[in-house]
């Protein structure tokens, strides 16, 4: 009797880090904390991931809050940075850019940290990621200005990929 | 202060908006368009921001927010037409 | 105070709006001219909307969050878009400038 009863719980709650996302949006949305839109937010937030479950076949955990959290604050660090790095490359003379691809092996498995990884090296300096590779083991990332391949790779699988193993590693 | 900073802001977005345009009619390539028309509706977004603390009213932040949606979606269909020859499946 | 560091937000950010702008019409090829919206272009209009938000919330008397909720569309979406457009790019095979490394 007492086991099932966290069950009924996480039937209710099919998706919790979803149930919090929208409720968020939902507040921000209307711009108020008034308690009655708090109320509506929560039953929309619960009612929405019941309705869509079927869209959201695997379960997201996300373990590691703290390595989450270093890694938010790096990632907006080095869009600070990124931006300055790419406003001199692009006001500088363009005859002295030297722009490459570069393929980047994937040590990192889980679908959704693959995403993760390519929309972080998207928003930092000089890098736009283009393609994976159907067996999502490579990836091709553009640089804009390509001083040494291997330190550029050297640089994204050390500041980006290993705090995303870190996390998706018990999905 | 503020009003001037807001008037030289218009002007730059204004120049940045006009770059896109060109690009928008030039562009060599299909992909070129598309990066404009997508260049082109986040800075509308700016542009509108601005617009709005200008006027000093808040009315306009649900017409930007419809603008990144739509123009989200609009990138997406139209990067998988290149991609696919035709939107959906 | 608040007023300057709002215009000091504002002018900020027009200045990389502009900057990503002025990368897409000089640079040379494709794939090069998509570094300057995707980075310059979001940081811009993120800083845009950090001052409206700052602005709404003093004169209103109460926080203004909304803004948070566009910036955040913005940095998920715009990276989506960038790569979509680069995969089209390489699957039509756009022409790629002389100076690129390994095409």
């Amino acid at each position: 009797m007492k086991s099932s009863e966290p069950r009924k719980f996480i039937q209710l709650l099919p998706h919790p880090v979803l149930t919090m996302v929208l409720w968020i949006i939902w507040l921000l949305l209307n711009n108020t904390l008034a308690p009655g839109h708090i109320v509506l937010g929560f039953i929309l937030a619960v009612i929405i991931p019941l309705l869509t479950t079927s869209f959201w076949p695997e379960k997201i955990i996300l373990s590691n809050p703290w390595v989450i959290f270093k890694f938010f604050w790096v990632v907006i660090w080095d869009i600070l940075i990124a931006n300055m790095v790419v406003a001199k490359l692009i006001l500088g003379p363009s005859r002295r850019l030297k722009p490459g691809f570069v393929l980047i092996d994937l040590e990192i498995q889980h679908p959704l940290g693959i995403s993760i990884l390519a929309n972080t090296i998207s928003l930092t300096p000089g890098t736009v990621s283009c393609d994976v590779s159907p067996d999502r083991k490579q990836l091709k990332v553009h640089a804009l200005h390509l001083e040494n391949e291997m330190d550029t790779i050297h640089e994204i699988k050390q500041r980006y990929e290993t705090p995303l193993i870190k996390v998706f590693q018990s999905c | 202060m503020l009003t001037m900073a807001l008037e030289i802001a218009f002007l730059m977005v204004g120049l940045a908006l006009l770059f896109n345009f060109y690009r928008l009619i030039k562009g060599p390539s299909l992909p070129d368009r598309i990066l404009a028309l997508d260049t082109i509706y986040i800075n509308s977004i700016a542009i509108l921001i601005l617009f709005g603390i200008y006027q000093q009213s808040a009315l306009y932040f649900e017409a930007a927010l419809l603008i990144a949606v739509m123009g989200f979606v609009g990138t997406v269909a139209l990067s998988k037409y290149l991609l696919r020859g035709d939107i959906m499946e | 105070m608040l007023e300057n560091i709002l215009a000091i937000l504002i002018l900020v950010g027009a200045f990389f709006t502009l900057v990503g702008s002025i990368g897409l019409i000089k640079l040379p090829d494709f794939y090069m001219r998509l570094h300057g919206p995707t980075k310059a272009t979001t940081m811009g209009v993120g800083s845009i909307l950090i001052a409206s938000a700052i602005y709404f919330s003093q004169k209103e008397s109460g926080v203004s969050a909304h803004e948070v909720l566009i910036t955040l569309f913005l940095f998920i979406t715009a990276p989506i878009s960038a790569h979509l457009m680069a995969k089209a790019a390489l699957h039509i095979q756009t022409h790629q400038s002389e100076q690129t490394q390994k095409k």
